[in-house]
């Protein structure tokens, strides 16, 4: 068991019934708000990017971008984690259909679209960033594995990460494999030390654990959880971070689990 | 600048590519300069290109006991596994630190995509055929949760996917985890298999080579795919005191562009400066670089440019593309584990297929094997999006 102490300085999250973290705040306290545009409006893409880049792509790089503007940190310095369990389903579902069929017409740009960190690309070119960018995953244990991550990032060279982790709803013969129904985009600036910006202290302590965690009472949606990977893992921990627990417990792999406590920022 | 870092035992290490099975297959190849790649004879309508194929992949089945994650890339990780010992080495580390105590962080860029390439040729009324119908296979995360099945792991498990660099920063990851003493030690790798959509993908952005890859040669036309499993265990130095260590790691982006490298190689530079600083080394104190070397136009200019301001002369530097193709994910851990066979053998790889160099590579580069004193040796991989690791290894000092 070790103790891992990070601090939050910016979240992000998108889904097509959430805008951003204000509300998935109003939905914990009962208020549902209005849906937000139909498509992740990714506002740090340029304009020919934005019509360009994959709907995974625009998920991660919206709710980066809220993340990173609640931090009011700049993003060109900001090393960053961008986790998904699947990777973009659509773009997968179009290479493996194409691939079956006619491979010699696979599209240059879904294939270099395809790789898993085209998130993290896109990201870094559009922000200026030269700071390490990461691409992780780890099924349904990403955003713990993927927090782990960049907090052992953040503590061991004593800077700002960026974490994001998303996944967007699977088309045709993946979608009942992976079960991924709908969009869920998350995201956390994550830092070594308290600063005026910090929202909250998070103590990460790796635990065992066998088998999923049962959820708890919440006030949002079965389906919210239960159609994408990365929101039944990060719900709960917004959720802390929104102020309605104290504590959560995620899978961060196979068999072992990171017990998460929020603690005020002194 | 980052701090110097506590260099790290690289305990063992193993390496499975078309050159063969485990470190001494490998270690004859570089020497007698033998490649091993063949025309391409990879799927029902192979692209007339060449390939560096694994042999025997397909006459080695996984035990029955993981049947479930039966598919070519995880043969393939499960085969590597087997080559040097390294499989005992693993359940020894395991034993003596505990499972939940050692990492697992591997690379890899497809993982088993080419499953669910299989599963979509045979689809069964628009779903997936019911011997293909396994949710661990059809996502990027396979190959990490097969081999932490199979070796019965209970610690962090990771997997890093940023294309061709993904089983560099692996060591970055897994030293990280050491150093917080979130583990004791770790396993690190990666494994790519060929398949599809890599083949006609960099097909797709006219990459792929008609001929044998030439890394640096003036008449290169592109890269040569590959396929390759490789592994490295990684403690702290008390408990491996005489072997090769881990000095630094470096990684840094491009924000340039997705599929090619920035024109001066700025993100790659960073990388190199960074894994030099957390090694506490000058680049004149590096004997042999392993390139990345893709024999793609624009990555060998600026590779070779970047290894020109930066080294002496008397620095040795090559690519070894031109013997196991470009295995993409795996490319990371396979040419650490060629800096690691330079160190330990004092043999420089020659840079096979550079026959006319291009004028831009300077004298650094060993354009024949050599055999010499290697004390550091770096390794540089680059991948898609601009994501760009270096890793520096040195000799034990004890």
């Amino acid at each position: 068991m070790s103790e891992l102490r990070i601090y939050v300085e910016g979240i992000g999250v998108w889904s097509p019934q959430l805008a951003d973290f204000a509300a998935l705040r109003s939905w914990l306290q009962g208020t549902p708000s209005p849906a937000p545009a139909a498509r992740p409006p990714a506002a740090t893409l340029p304009a020919n990017e934005r019509r360009r880049a994959p709907e995974s792509v625009l998920l991660a790089i919206e709710v980066a971008g809220q993340a990173v503007a609640m931090s009011g940190r700049d993003a060109a310095t900001l090393a960053c984690v961008f986790g998904s369990a699947f990777g973009d389903l659509s773009i997968t579902d179009y290479m493996c259909q194409t691939l079956a069929q006619t491979p010699a017409e696979l599209s240059p740009t879904r294939f270099h679209n395809s790789v898993h960190n085209a998130p993290a690309g896109y990201w870094t070119i559009a922000t200026g960033c030269h700071a390490p960018s990461s691409a992780v995953c780890a099924w349904h244990d990403t955003v713990g594995a993927g927090l782990l991550e960049a907090a052992a990032m953040a503590l061991a060279d004593e800077r700002p990460v960026l974490f994001v982790c998303g996944d967007v709803a699977a088309a045709g013969p993946l979608a009942p494999i992976t079960g991924s129904a709908q969009a869920f985009g998350c995201a956390f600036v994550v830092t070594p030390e308290v600063s005026p910006r910090s929202i909250a202290a998070l103590s990460l302590r790796t635990v065992p654990q066998h088998g999923g965690m049962p959820r708890g009472r919440s006030a949002l949606p079965a389906a919210w959880y239960e159609g994408n990977a990365t929101a039944n893992a990060a719900l709960p921990l917004l959720a802390v971070l929104a102020g309605h627990n104290r504590h959560c417990q995620m899978a961060a792999a196979g068999k072992l689990g990171l017990e998460i406590v929020m603690e005020n920022v002194a | 600048m980052p701090r110097p870092m506590i260099p790290l035992a690289v305990s063992a290490y193993t390496v499975t590519s078309a050159l063969g099975r485990g470190l001494a297959d490998h270690r004859q190849a570089l020497e007698a300069a033998r490649g091993g790649l063949r025309p391409n004879d990879f799927g029902d309508a192979p692209l007339a290109c060449w390939i560096g194929r694994v042999d025997g992949v397909e006459d080695a089945p996984l035990p029955d006991a993981l049947a479930e994650w039966e598919c070519r890339n995880n043969r393939l990780a499960w085969l590597g596994l087997q080559q040097d010992g390294f499989l005992g080495r693993a359940q020894a580390a395991i034993a003596r630190y505990g499972a939940a105590r050692v990492a697992l962080v591997l690379g890899t860029s497809t993982a088993s995509i080419g499953a669910t390439e299989e599963g979509y040729r045979r689809l069964d009324d628009g779903r997936m055929p019911a011997g293909l119908a396994r949710p661990g296979l059809h996502m990027p995360h396979s190959l990490t949760a097969f081999v932490a099945e199979a070796l019965g792991l209970q610690g962090p498990a990771l997997t890093v996917s940023t294309a061709c660099s993904s089983s560099a920063k692996v060591f970055a990851s897994a030293e990280r985890l050491i150093r917080l003493g979130v583990a004791d030690a770790a396993l690190v790798g990666g494994v790519d298999t060929l398949c599809g959509s890599v083949l006609f993908g960099f097909n797709s952005l006219e990459l792929v080579s008609p001929e044998r890859c030439r890394p640096f040669d003036r008449a290169r036309r592109g890269l040569s795919l590959g396929e390759a499993a490789g592994f490295a265990l990684l403690e702290r130095t008390g408990a491996a005191p005489a072997s090769p260590r881990l000095l630094g790691y470096g990684e840094a982006s491009d924000a340039h562009h997705m599929s090619t490298p920035h024109p001066e190689g700025l993100g790659a530079e960073l990388a190199l400066r960074d894994a030099l600083a957390r090694a506490s080394l000058d680049a004149a104190q590096v004997d042999y670089i392993n390139l990345h070397g893709t024999a793609s136009q624009k990555n060998d200019e600026v590779e070779a440019a970047l290894i020109g301001r930066i080294f002496p002369a008397g620095t040795r530097a090559s690519s070894t593309k031109g013997y196991t193709g470009h295995t993409l994910g795996a490319a990371g851990i396979v040419e650490a584990a060629f800096a690691l066979l330079a160190l330990e053998h004092g043999f420089v790889p020659g840079n096979l297929g550079g026959d006319e160099p291009d004028p831009a590579c300077g004298p650094q580069f060993a354009w024949s094997g050599e055999r010499r004193d290697v004390r550091i040796a770096l390794s540089n991989s680059f991948g898609f999006g601009g994501n760009n690791a270096c890793l520096a290894f040195g000799k034990a000092t004890a």
